[in-house]
């Protein structure tokens, strides 16, 4: 059993956890993510609409409203320091009938109240002029300008990358087992660790709760809502520009409509409550369900253009609100917990808030040589010609396309795998640099990925999995 | 008299074929060519097949050589041929038509070479 | 900028071919630009045999048809470049191209001949439902594991879709100790051969389910298991038909789609049906100088008219070269109905067409005992009993010019099928 000792146990890798990490990283604080899985970004902060949200859906006064304004008041700093891919598209909410107008009215108000500048309410005729493929039936919409799109990998990813480069460690597959209350904090049990700190925080998602339960009396219940979503080629990312939003309901903000950072289109989540944590599987009634929900908003959406079709899960408490600060019956334990949408909006600022809290109550400065600003992935494909060239000639594994449906060159994997917190699966490449993203999904790239992935990391190739341990692509040699 | 319905492998056609079988007397119809008409005998009596696959190469510019029986093998005997291809490793150079294994699983055919590998 | 008079996209059977026949016809300079690290394309995985019985009358493996054509185009000197990956080509026929040892070069061609092949239809593109562990591949990638790089990608196994390369690898994977379960296909006819049945399926026990479908995907790591269901004639899944196969591998053989996304880069005219360029009997598209062969411009059960069409793409481009314009007489369009789903080329010139023209085309369903027929502005002008027609068969009829001859007002040429 390996032993070791920090000030900071951050236990999860999603968004909020290295958000919360990135933030810890500028303390001289001793910290550690501890992740269950092969890599960060590999729960719900992986599949989910991809949005940073305007903030006028939650209740005012409650902390979904509070982080997500200043979330997404925080993105695009965060996306020019961080060199992640963000872009405020902009966001509408429909309204598909009059007797509904005073809903649409109510969120506006709420919008105003958590304080999400720029809302307004715009006619049908206004909304057609916008995107022209929106419904016919559609009355009014609230338009928020600040709403955007994001790389959730990407986002996850830089500040993953960021804190590690100052300083914080991250251990991976690890799942925590059990968690000690002792005289000088906490021991956190994992298979073959135990990792000792004063302060832990628990950014563990659908899994908050239990965590929370080991340290706690004060019961946390998370339950997982599941959501489908489908995701359409590149052919289809013109089909809107905004992301189309329906008059939200009981369950969430309905099926949205959107185009991606990357230029696909995505359609999505359904929202069913479940019990397993684990159950990441679409089901066919919900993919059905998203192409006939997705219709009431806009027209004619290609579906025979489907890439690919996945699953998130979010982590909803009972409370139906986030979770976050110190648990009252544990002293120097502290939650993210309850982290569904706005969750990836409000990751930064949540990051601010819970690194905040624990440097006061650990009494820890800030260090002198911290550097926030990370440099991200080289992207041949957005240079010019000429800038393109340079980049060849003097690395020349930029000039091998590997993936040829996303235009992705060893180069770009290569770094995918030798950065800070480089990838270690076939997933991770995928994440970082879109590698089988496209439209083959994978079926050309796989192969040569697969032995790059082998040459860098010096592996066996039967050894390559897709993500986690156990997910080996290969089944011994021929 | 004994009636068989194939379909003929010798070619992408894939011609239905019926062959009637009488004692000695064989008599094959539905084909367009002699292809067909000799398929079918050999078929009902002896069915054969040629078998592919590929063979781990040491120094070469790539891993493996794809390899076949030089003629059709007894269907019987394939998997018997792939269990003596498995254990052969070649090394580079490989030209199309170098034999790999002689007389292979004693059907009397060589397995040979289908590719060319150059050395590394 | 270099400038050359035929640049080929792709290295494949359709480049090759293409390459070979425009030299013949005594074009000089011409080059062959391949994304792959050798010539030869996907012929190089498929080292099964079957393939040449049409063009060298004798029955070879891909990797033995590809070398053939390889000599052809080295005895021939003609210049390529490996690993070398076309990223536009515009209007004005420059192509923009990048590798390790050139960097980014623009290429400025006469005639552009695009043989750039197809890709597999993933599994997202059907949306089957269930997990994403690993081991669900589709064939071709699985066919390149196992026969180029020489790995076993898995022990039991079941196959979605009966097209050729999923039959290909039921024997293959068979053949390498894997358990192959079933091959399910949705549609209640096969997409493969008919001989691949019987030599890949029937030859070892391998169940053909027809009407059949994976409704769930099983397994958080790798893939422990699916569900099949049959479907109705609606293809949507009956329910209480489910059947439940432990496995650790998937394969998809689900159909090919034209590799088209330079195609439309240059902004052509496109089929629907196809998922290729249009092209008239030159094999040109609607772009001048730019012509279009292989599996890029429809998908070929066979490689020897994959070889057949490339060569007359290869000899009008270099025909185009030489006139340096190009000339248009009596355009007709070719209508596809009643059962036939396409024809290529879409269009042909009646004054200035070869000799003859080969037709090529698919049918939308299964029939038996079934005419080709042809039509001349409604005039039945030749009929061809058919005992069996698949979607899975490419069929063809051949126009000869002399019988235009009475025919100067002449405005479609109907290919379809008719019953007795």
């Amino acid at each position: 059993m390996k032993e070791k000792s920090f000030d900071v146990v951050v236990i999860g890798g999603g968004v909020t956890g290295c958000a919360i990490a990135r933030e810890l990283s500028r303390y001289n604080l001793n910290t550690c993510v501890v992740e269950r899985e092969e890599d960060v970004c590999s729960g719900t902060s992986k599949a989910n609409s991809a949005i940073v949200h305007a903030g006028h859906d939650a209740a005012p006064g409650s902390l979904k409203a509070k982080f997500n304004v200043e979330g997404n008041r925080m993105m695009g700093d965060l996306a020019e320091e961080l060199d992640f891919e963000f872009k405020r598209n902009g966001s509408l909410v429909l309204c598909f009938a009059e007797e509904d107008r005073p809903a649409l009215e109510e969120l506006y108000q709420k919008g105003v109240k958590n304080g999400v500048p720029e809302l307004k309410i715009i006619t049908g005729d206004e909304v057609r002029a916008m995107e022209p493929n929106v419904s016919d039936k559609v009355v009014a919409a609230l338009y928020a300008p600040t709403g955007g799109i994001v790389c959730p990998f990407g986002l996850t990813i830089a500040l993953a990358e960021n804190a590690c480069d100052n300083g914080v460690e991250f251990i991976f597959n690890t799942e925590i087992k059990n968690i000690k209350k002792t005289q000088c904090g906490y021991e956190l049990e994992a298979d073959e660790m135990l990792l000792k700190a004063p302060y832990v925080v628990n950014a563990a998602g659908v899994y908050a709760d239990v965590i929370h339960n080991m340290v706690s009396e004060k019961k946390l219940h998370i339950t997982p809502r599941k959501g489908d979503y489908c995701l359409l080629d590149k052919e289809a990312g013109n089909h809107v520009s905004h992301t189309i939003f329906q008059l939200p309901g009981k369950l969430g903000k309905g099926i949205l409509v959107t185009p991606t950072i990357h230029g696909n289109l995505l359609t999505g989540p359904t929202a069913k409550d479940i019990e397993d944590k684990e159950a990441t599987a679409t089901t066919a009634r919900e993919l059905a369900e998203i192409t006939e929900k997705a219709s009431i908003s806009v027209k004619d959406i290609p579906f025979r253009l489907v890439i690919t079709s996945f699953c998130g899960l979010r982590a909803h408490e009972d409370g139906d609100d986030f979770v976050i600060g110190e648990a009252e019956d544990a002293p120097g334990f502290f939650d993210a917990a309850g982290i569904e949408s706005p969750g990836l909006t409000s990751a930064p600022a949540i990051g601010v808030y819970v690194a905040d809290l624990v440097a006061e109550k650990a009494g820890a400065g800030k260090k002198e040589n911290w550097n926030g600003k990370r440099k991200g992935f080289i992207r041949p494909e957005k240079m010019t010609r000429e800038e393109r060239a340079a980049l060849i000639k003097e690395h020349p594994e930029y000039g091998t396309i590997i993936c040829r449906c996303e235009g992705v060159s060893e180069g770009e994997i290569v770094d995918a795998i030798n950065r800070t917190l480089g990838a270690v699966s076939l997933d991770g490449i995928k994440r970082r640099v879109r590698q089988g993203m496209g439209r083959c999904q994978a079926g050309f790239c796989t192969p040569r990925t697969m032995e790059i992935l082998a040459r860098e990391r010096n592996m066996k190739m039967e050894d390559i999995c897709k993500n986690a341990p156990g997910s080996n692509m290969l089944t011994g040699q021929k | 008299m004994e009636v068989r319905e194939l379909i003929c492998i010798g070619c992408p056609l894939g011609c239905p074929l019926t062959v009637k079988m009488d004692g000695e007397n064989i008599e094959v119809s539905g084909n367009t060519c002699k292809r067909g008409d000799d398929y079918a005998r050999k078929e009902v009596l002896s069915p054969t097949r040629i078998v592919t696959s590929t063979v781990h190469v040491t120094g070469g510019a790539i891993e493996m050589v794809s390899v076949k029986t030089k003629t059709d093998i007894p269907k019987d005997k394939i998997f018997a041929i792939m269990d003596e291809i498995r254990k052969v490793t070649v090394e580079a150079p490989v030209s199309i038509g170098d034999v790999i294994i002689d007389n292979c699983a004693g059907t009397g055919v060589p397995v040979i070479a289908t590719k060319d590998v150059a050395k590394a | 900028m270099s400038n050359h008079d035929i640049v080929i996209i792709g290295g494949g059977p359709a480049g090759l071919a293409a390459a070979v026949a425009a030299r013949k016809a005594g074009i000089q300079d011409i080059l062959i630009l391949e994304r792959d690290s050798c010539l030869g394309g996907i012929l190089n995985q498929c080292i099964h045999n079957g393939f040449g019985l049409h063009t060298f009358k004798e029955e070879l493996t891909g990797p033995e048809y590809a070398a053939r054509y390889i000599k052809m185009a080295e005895e021939e000197k003609i210049p390529y470049k490996l690993n070398t990956m076309v990223i536009d080509i515009n209007r004005d026929k420059e192509i923009t191209a990048i590798n390790r040892e050139d960097g980014l070069i623009v290429i400025k061609a006469k005639a552009i001949i695009l043989a750039m092949g197809c890709r597999e239809r993933p599994r997202g593109a059907l949306n089957i439902p269930g997990y994403r562990p690993a081991g669900i591949y589709s064939a071709g990638t699985a066919q390149r594991l196992m026969n180029i790089e020489g790995y076993s990608v898995g022990k039991e196994v079941v196959i979605l879709g009966s097209g050729d390369i999923g039959l290909i690898m039921a024997r293959r994977m068979t053949l390498e100790g894997a358990k192959v379960k079933v091959v399910a296909e949705l549609m209640p006819y096969s997409g493969g051969l008919k001989r691949n049945i019987v030599q890949c399926l029937d030859d070892y026990g391998i169940p053909l389910k027809l009407s059949h479908t994976v409704v769930n995907i099983e397994g958080k790591e790798r893939v422990t298991g699916i569900t099949l269901a049959e479907v109705g004639p609606d293809r949507k899944p009956i329910p209480g038909t489910e059947e439940h196969y432990s496995c650790d591998t998937l394969l998809l053989s689900v159909g090919l789609i034209p590799e088209n996304e330079l195609t439309k880069s240059i902004g052509v005219s496109m089929s629907r049906v196809t998922s290729g360029p249009e092209v008239n009997d030159q094999l040109e598209t609607s772009a001048e100088g730019v012509f279009a062969c292989g599996n890029v411009l429809h998908v070929h059960d066979l490689v020897d008219y994959v070889s057949e069409e490339a060569a007359l793409a290869g000899t009008n481009a270099a025909a185009y070269v030489k006139a340096g314009e190009k000339k248009e007489g009596h355009v007709v369009a070719l209508k596809a109905e009643n059962g036939v789903r396409y024809t290529v080329p879409q269009t042909l010139d009646i004054n200035n067409m070869q000799e003859k023209v080969t037709v090529r085309f698919r049918v939308a369903d299964v029939y038996k005992d079934r005419y080709i027929s042809v039509y001349y502005d409604g005039v039945q002008v030749s009929k061809r009993k058919k005992k069996v027609l698949a979607p899975g068969e490419m069929e063809q009829v051949v126009l000869k010019k002399d019988s235009f001859a009475g025919c100067p007002e002449l405005k479609n040429i109907v290919i379809c099928t008719e019953v007795e």
